[in-house]
């Protein structure tokens, strides 16, 4: 301890007090204070940087998101015309088929009416012929048969059990 | 070969050279020669050689001498002729013994107590020594290098340049690993330049101390002291009321106050001693690390000269290179735990206990 105290320079001790001081004070105006700036910014504008980029790719996850989003509800849009057009189109295709069926009924049965009429007039018609053949047969019959009595009454009952018998 | 019967021929050779009596001639100069270089001296002298006449020439420059003694007294070291005459100035005569500056009279003679200490008058001396002058080199050094390196900032956009790329990891990690976790984020800022100057300036002055150049500043008792004292200084001067809080009632309100006198007695004291001791610890761990590397490296080195052997010499050559190696890394390592101690005594003195403001903050809502 007192080799420790004999040692020790005052002169020193005052010099190295002021200079180192000096030095602090000059170091603090001159170059720390500006280092610690420069640095302390240049984080900053790191962390900035990251941050921002952060949020850019959050952006894009949700810009990414929407159109996803948006491809599935154009998709399901899609398919529900799909299915709309498929139910219009076999809807179409029975209301076709219904319509056809019922025209074709109606045409099949203006049909047959129309057969019926041309056979009830045929009918008619032959009956009307039949009717005038008879008269002329009749007649001929009539105008042969007159001379003989028995003749004529025999063919007249024979005539009308033919007519009967139709 | 030369591994293996190294260390058998080490205390072997050792012993020769004690008993021998040429050598203890040496050793007494290779003694004195550490002790000297060990001492501020008033000149800077860069080698010094014995010519074959017995003549020694020193090679260097003189450096002011300046001395308070009933007024202000300014000479030129030269004039004492590295301690070989009398320096008289205003009809006072000085002599330089011993690395010290003493009034003596005409004839320089010098009178000595029972211990062998000067009895001599010893006027103030504010000398610009060697070690003021590597100050004020480190000093420029420092301002150079770092006042270049904040320039460069603004030139380059944020990126430092050249040596700075070498200097900013450590000015962030003494910032991240240092201040940071020991001050706490909130309070660090205030003491980064001073753990900032203060780190760089020993750890320079430590590596201009293994230069060949004999310069020992960080290894010098007052160097340290004036370094302990300014953070002693702002320890105390930046503490808080949770600190002083701490220093006179260290139990705070776990005891009623009739519980504690008896334990203050003891306590306080304790407390106020270890506010003494922290820098104390500084002055002295950084004093006697960089005292002892030069003391072991000035040895070794003079054993290679004691051995004049091709085993010895080259085997304390080998040491002595590896203890300067180790000597790097303490250059270092002792400026990071003065700047490490100083920012946890700074930790202490600002803290401020969280828990009681969360407290008040709970009562608040």
């Amino acid at each position: 301890m007192e080799k420790l105290l004999e040692e020790f320079s005052l002169g020193l001790f005052f010099w190295q007090t002021l200079l180192f001081v000096l030095l602090l004070l000059l170091l603090y105006k001159y170059a720390w204070k500006p280092i610690l700036n420069a640095v302390n910014d240049r984080e900053e504008g790191i962390k900035n940087a990251l941050d921002a980029a952060e949020a850019a790719k959050k952006e894009m996850q949700n810009v990414t998101a929407d159109s996803e989003k948006l491809l599935k509800e154009a998709r399901a849009e899609r398919d529900a015309l799909l299915k709309e057009a498929r139910e219009i189109k076999e809807g179409i295709i029975s209301e076709a088929k219904e319509q056809s069926k019922i025209e074709g009924d109606k045409i099949i049965k203006q049909a047959q009416a129309a057969i019926e009429s041309e056979k009830k007039a045929a009918v008619a018609d032959i009956k009307a012929q039949v009717a005038n053949l008879s008269l002329d047969i009749a007649e001929k019959v009539i105008k042969e048969e007159l001379s003989d009595k028995k003749k004529q009454q025999k063919l007249v009952e024979d005539m009308l059990g033919d007519i009967k018998l139709n | 070969m030369m591994l293996c019967v190294g260390p058998f021929a080490f205390p072997a050779e050792k012993e020769n050279e004690q008993h021998g009596e040429q050598g203890k001639d040496l050793k007494t100069e290779i003694k004195e020669y550490i002790s000297h270089h060990l001492q501020d001296s008033h000149d800077f002298s860069l080698f010094s050689y014995t010519k074959d006449n017995g003549e020694h020439v020193y090679v260097g420059f003189p450096l002011p001498v300046i001395l308070w003694d009933n007024g202000l007294k300014v000479f030129s070291s030269s004039q004492f002729h590295h301690g070989e005459t009398l320096a008289e100035v205003d009809g006072q005569h000085y002599k330089l013994y011993h690395s010290k500056i003493y009034k003596t009279d005409a004839e320089g003679t010098i009178n000595y107590d029972e211990d062998h200490h000067p009895t001599n008058a010893k006027p103030l001396d504010f000398s610009i020594t060697k070690n003021v002058v590597m100050i004020f080199i480190t000093g420029l050094l420092m301002f150079w290098l770092f006042s270049s390196l904040a320039r460069s900032y603004a030139k380059n956009n944020g990126v430092p340049t050249g040596v700075g790329r070498f200097f900013e990891p450590i000015v962030l990690y003494i910032r991240d690993d240092i201040a940071r976790p020991n001050i706490g984020e909130k309070r660090y800022k205030k003491y980064m330049p001073f753990l900032l100057t203060i780190f760089f300036f020993i750890w320079f002055l430590n590596m201009f101390g293994m230069t060949p150049l004999g310069i020992n500043v960080t290894g010098n008792i007052a160097i340290t002291t004036a370094l302990a004292i300014l953070t002693f200084v702002i320890t105390n001067f930046t503490g808080t009321k949770d600190y002083w809080m701490h220093q006179f009632n260290p139990l705070g309100d776990s005891l009623p106050w009739y519980g504690k006198i008896p334990l203050y007695i003891i306590l306080v004291p304790i407390e106020m001693l270890g506010l003494i001791i922290k820098p104390f610890s500084l002055l002295i761990r950084l004093y006697a690390n960089m005292q002892a590397g030069h003391i072991v490296i000035g040895s070794l080195i003079g054993l290679m000269f004691i051995f004049k052997s091709w085993i010895g010499s080259p085997l304390s050559f080998g040491l002595a290179f590896a203890i300067m190696l180790i000597e790097v890394l303490v250059a270092l390592l002792q400026a990071y735990i003065f700047t490490m101690l100083s920012a946890l005594y700074f930790g202490f003195a600002s803290e401020e206990h969280e828990h009681d403001h969360e407290h008040e903050a709970e009562i608040a809502h």
